[in-house]
This record gives C-alpha cells, structure tokens and sequence, in this order.
C-alpha cells in the first residue's frame, strides 16, 4: 500500500447560499485556498472527483457544470460520486493506490436550502414501500431515537449532553452555523419537535461545500511538515429497511472499526447528524472516555448535504497538521438512520 | 436587491417500475386486503417481504398473511408535515409489528396529539376504499377497535407487476451572480457576456469561473445584438412540449463580440436560404412583454449583410 496523506482543506458553512445550485462560485475561492496551501497549480493535481447530487441542486448534471470551476482545458482526470466528500475521498485515495496519480483533489457541494431538505432525501429510500409515504429524514432519525429510550440504551437527557457539548464546541467554529450552548437543563426545557427529537437534536439545514487534497510519499512532505497519514479508511452498509436492523446500532460502523486500529486514538470527528446518533457510534467504535469528540461542533451544528462527512476528516487532518494531536478517527455517514458508515485513521506519523 | 436573481421550479417525474415476484406478491396482498410477510431461512416473517434472504441471499419464496393489527414498536410526531405524506396535518410515523409478524412495519398513525401516541399501544390498518397495489392502500393505521379493522374483499385476481411512484420536488432556483447579470440586462433589452481575465473570451451567456482556466470572470461586457451563424438545424419532426410548428431554423448565433454562440430561433427567411456564415440580427417582442428571460428575444433574421467570411467564426465551431 502507498503511504497517502490529507495535506489540504478548505470549507464553507452557511445557512443559506445566495447563489446557482451548481455552487461554482463558491468553488473557485475553495480550490483557491488549497492551491494555496499546497503550493500547487491545477496542472500538480492528478486526480479530481466531486461528490454531489442533482436532487439537490434541482437541475440535471450539475456536477459537470462544478466542473467549470477547476478549468478542463487541457482535459483533467476526473469523477464524479452521487456521495459525500468522505466518498469522493475514498474513490481518490485508491485511485493513487493504483500508481496512476501521485495527487488528488476531492470536493463536494451541496444547496440544500433550495428544496425541501429533508422532504427530497426520501428518494434515497427503498422506492417501493417506503418513497410513496414521503418519510422525511427528521421522522426517520425520531424513530430510532425512540427505539433506544424504549431499551434504555440512551436518555434524553445524554442527547441534550451531546448537543450541549456540540454548541459549546461550535462557539470556537466560525464556519459553524449554529452555536451558544448553555446547559443540558435548558435544552431539555426546550420545547420537543419531532418527538422525541428537539430541534437542537437535529442538524440546521446547511448549504456548502468542501474540497480536500490528498497526496502519496514524498508529494505529501513537500507540502506539510506533519501530513495527516491515511493509515486506515474503510466503509460499510446496512440494510436498507428500519424494520429489519436493530436501529440501536449500527453494525456497518463496527464492522469498518474492526478493520482499522483504533487504539491511541485522541480525538474523534464522528459525522453524526443527529444527537443520539453520535452515542451510538461512540459505542460502534468503542471509544475510551478520553477521546476527544467533535471539537469543530460536529455536524450537528452545521451539516452541508455532501461535504459534511469529508468535512469530519479535514476537520481531524487540520488539528494533526498543527501538532495539537497524533492520531484522530473521522467518519461519515450517509442513508437513513446511520445507514452507510465510512470510518478513516489519520495519523501524525512521519 | 438581492444578488441572484431566483424562480420556483417544479421537476417531476412518474417512476414507473415492475415489481418481481416479492414486492408484487406483498403489493397484490394489500389490493386485496391482506397484508403479505415473508419467511426467511431463520423463521423470522418479515413484512414488507425482503426480496433476498439476509443470511441464505436466497429469494423469498415462503410468504405469510399476517394480522392486520399490531403494536407499536417507536414513534414520532411529524409537526409540519411535507408534501406527499400520509396526512397534510400534524400525524404520527410509527413502526408496527402485525401480530404473526417479526419486524415492523414503517407507516402512518392517524392522531390528533402526541399524547394520543404510545409505544406499546394496539393499532389496525384503515384500508383505502380504492386499492391499486401501493403501500398507500393502507390509508394509514388507527387506534385499535374491538371489532378489528372493517374487512375488505380482494379487488382482483390478476397479480400485480408494476407500480407507478409520481415524484415532484420543488425548488426555489437561484441564477449565479453573473446569470443574473444576463438576465437582467436582458429585461433592459441589453445582452451581456463575462470575459475571462486569463484568456480573455467572453461568455455569452456568461458562467462564473472561465470552464478553460477556472479563473473566476471578472468583467461585464455587453456583446452585440447582430451576429453570425456558426451552425444551425431545420426542425421537421413534431416532438413532446414543441411551441413552434414545424418546419423551422434552430442555429447557433455568434454575436460580434462573444466567444461562446447562443441557440435561437431563425425567421424572416425560408428554412432552405439559411446557411453557414450568414449574418443575422435579434428581433425584440414588444417592450411590455419583455422579463428576465432570453424569450425576450423573439427570433434571429437576416440582416441583408455579406456572409461573414469562415475565418471569423471557424474556432467557435
């Protein structure tokens, strides 16, 4: 396997985009910023691949029209994912395993404000018995909430902990679009939403986008003293339906954790949309209790459709670059009710 | 005035699929009032029936009728529902294990408040009076009854293979900056490009970031009303959504001082007469009919200027 590291990241947050579903303009100025970081031109970049989707976006093949804003004369090497950067990012990083790029450039955008967020990720269902009921994504995560406080596995009041700590947290986050925490007293006084979800259980709804460089060997010490090393990434899926899995868990998360080590883990970006959710994983992963979680605030402070899981590991890459930590675990989601689980170990190594 | 220009846009779309021997097996059940599990190779009845076994990946071929009346195994209340839900009111989602079934069900629970809603409690299918073979045929759940739910009798004998799953999502569609731009310089009765700071062309209509250099434009230009034509189709064939009758001119106008050619619509002259290289001008509808749109523009016709010479408009082919 060849040694490849995240050595750049740039991201924006924001509750309401003023600007084309394409999200071009917004682009330019991210691919800029690690054009920047890395001291590279688009030439240097081997590999792109952007994750998206066009129920987003309202309009057919937005994706080739982001594409603009890399500038494809002469043509460049590039994919496309109808999935989160954390996917995009996967599809780069065994590009360069391959050996037929040394460099990649990942992103991924997403204006959710401009459809019925959780209304359109219904068609991300099974279409047959569940798409025509319009389950929304709020309903579905509300559900299983429900399961483990019926089985005792949580309490509202850990949920209200969680949240609690993410607006904490997010206070420090200016790409964070919501923030300010308090106590888990008066989050739990506030009033219920989609019981027994309050609206602070829930990620706002998030336009953005983020893009991530990664680089193999040497490529990568050229542009960092301390790389953010890929020593494990690994992804997996549960089944579909809500009936047939037990929704206090989520087997696809322990299954990817199986495969990585995760011992010496410092600190954990877990890509956990809602608040229940990141118990849940927590306990997937099996994290010891000094393991630092979501220290950006989480996704459950601000969560743009596409890039809030690859915005977990560039999260966890800038604080290895910066010395602060030596190994963190980031991971993404992707489904309903922690359906699909990516997980990837970055280390400070060198 | 805000910084991009936006409308309301509907996309829809009638999925139509077949449904294989499982979900036609479950559909066909409920068109005739029976709810329709299937066994998998550890004994436990799934309903819906998954088309595959878990642990064997063999088909489902064991199929049972369930109850119609179950328990609740989680709920949650939807306050503001969205479009196309079971009710467009306040409504619980619930999950609901059939009696003789082992895995619950995803559906709606007609309720008026969340107190009325508990896990543990006794609910029955309402069946929907016209039944096709949907998941919806199952109006929603309601609190049990003693009598049980109102029996049905099965609509037809014929198994059903397909379904049809209308979609709508609706939008709110913002123009880029620089679009617009375009649009409202057309509403203006102007027509404005982007020019590229890097390798100068100009976008007509213009783009955000140049798709040669990815260099983000920078400048406004307006381009000319008079162009020429780089390539063009004769429409003869009458297809869904037409709004000109056939035979007409489709051609791409490279407007003096553009880079990039706009398609529009050719008049004023016999479909047969239009050609390569000939110079053509826009022709306005009425002031007061005009918008941010580039319908404004009603056609292209000739200008009665020489051909443009194909050196002038070869690159832009």
């Amino acid at each position: 396997m060849r040694d490849v590291a995240v050595v750049g990241f740039a991201q924006r947050q924001m509750p309401e985009f003023d600007g084309s579903p394409t999200c071009v303009e917004l682009l330019v100025p991210l691919l800029a910023e690690c054009y920047e970081q890395t001291g590279w031109t688009r030439r240097d970049v081997g590999f792109w691949c952007s994750g998206s989707s066009d129920y987003l976006a309202g309009r057919s093949f937005s994706f080739v029209q982001a594409v603009d804003a890399i500038g494809v004369i002469p043509p460049v090497n590039e994919s496309h994912v109808e999935m989160d950067l954390a996917w995009a990012l996967y599809e780069a990083w065994l590009k360069i395993q391959t050996g037929e790029v040394d460099t990649a450039l990942v992103y991924a955008f997403g204006k959710s404000s401009a459809g019925v967020l959780r209304r359109s990720l219904s068609l991300q269902l099974e279409p047959y018995t569940m798409t025509p009921l319009w389950p929304d994504t709020v309903s579905l995560a509300a559900l299983q909430a429900r399961v483990g406080i019926d089985a005792g596995v949580w309490d509202e009041a850990a949920m209200a902990e969680v949240a609690n700590r993410s607006l904490t947290d997010a206070e420090k986050n200016e790409y964070s679009i919501r923030k300010g925490g308090s106590s888990v007293e008066e989050l739990l006084a506030r009033p219920m939403y989609a019981d027994p979800l309050r609206k602070h259980d829930c990620s706002p709804v998030t336009d953005g986008a983020a893009a991530i460089v990664l680089a193999a060997g040497d490529k990568a010490r050229e542009v960092r003293e301390k790389p953010a090393w890929i020593s494990g990434l690994a992804h997996f899926v549960d089944p579909m339906s809500m009936g047939t899995r037990d929704l206090t868990r989520a087997p696809s998360a322990a299954r990817a954790a199986a495969q990585l080590d995760l011992s010496g883990v410092e600190l954990a970006e877990l890509h956990a949309p809602f608040s229940h959710q990141e118990l849940i994983l927590r306990r997937e992963l099996d994290l010891a209790d000094d393991v630092r979680v979501n220290p950006s605030g989480g996704a459950l402070t601000s969560n743009p459709m596409f890039s809030g899981g690859g915005i977990r590991i560039g999260e966890a890459a800038a604080r290895i670059w910066s010395g602060e930590i030596g190994k963190a675990v980031a991971h993404a989601t992707s489904g309903p009710a922690l359906q699909q689980n990516l997980l990837c170990t970055l280390e400070g190594r060198n | 005035m805000t910084r991009t220009l936006s409308a309301p846009v509907t996309v829809a779309f009638d999925y139509t699929r077949s449904t294989g021997p499982v979900i036609g097996r479950f559909l066909t059940g409920l068109r005739d009032g029976q709810v329709v599990g299937g066994r998998t190779s550890e004994g436990a009845v799934v309903v819906p029936p998954p088309e595959f076994d878990p642990v064997t990946h063999e088909p489902i071929t064991d199929f049972v009728e369930v109850a119609p009346v179950g328990t609740v195994t989680s709920w949650t209340w939807v306050p503001e529902p969205v479009k196309g839900q079971p009710f467009d009111r306040p409504f619980a989602f619930v999950l609901v294990r059939l009696d003789g079934a082992d895995a619950p069900l995803l559906h709606a629970l007609d309720v008026s408040s969340p107190d009325e809603v508990s896990t543990g409690m006794r609910v029955q299918v309402r069946w929907r009076e016209e039944r096709v073979g949907s998941i919806t045929d199952i109006e929603c759940f309601e609190v049990a009854t003693e009598s049980g739910p109102t029996g049905v009798e099965a609509i037809g004998d014929n198994p059903v293979t397909g379904v049809i799953v209308p979609v709508s999502l609706d939008y709110l569609y913002a123009a880029s900056p620089e679009e617009s731009a375009f649009y409202r310089g057309l509403n203006e009765g102007r027509i404005l490009g982007q020019r590229c700071p890097t390798c100068e062309k100009v976008y007509v209509p213009p783009r955000s970031a140049c798709p040669t250099d990815g260099t983000p434009t920078s400048e406004e230009v307006e381009v000319s009303q008079t162009g020429t034509i780089t390539t063009f189709c004769i429409v003869n064939v009458p297809f869904l959504g037409q709004k000109i009758t056939p035979p007409y001119v489709s051609a791409y106008v490279l407007l003096d001082g553009a880079d990039i050619a706009v398609l529009h619509l050719i008049l004023g002259v016999p479909a047969a007469e239009v050609r390569m290289g000939m110079r053509v001008e826009a022709v306005w509808k009425p002031r007061e009919e005009w918008t941010y749109s580039l319908e404004n523009i009603d056609h292209f016709e000739p200008t009665g200027e020489p051909d443009a010479d194909y050196d002038t408009y070869k690159h832009h082919l």
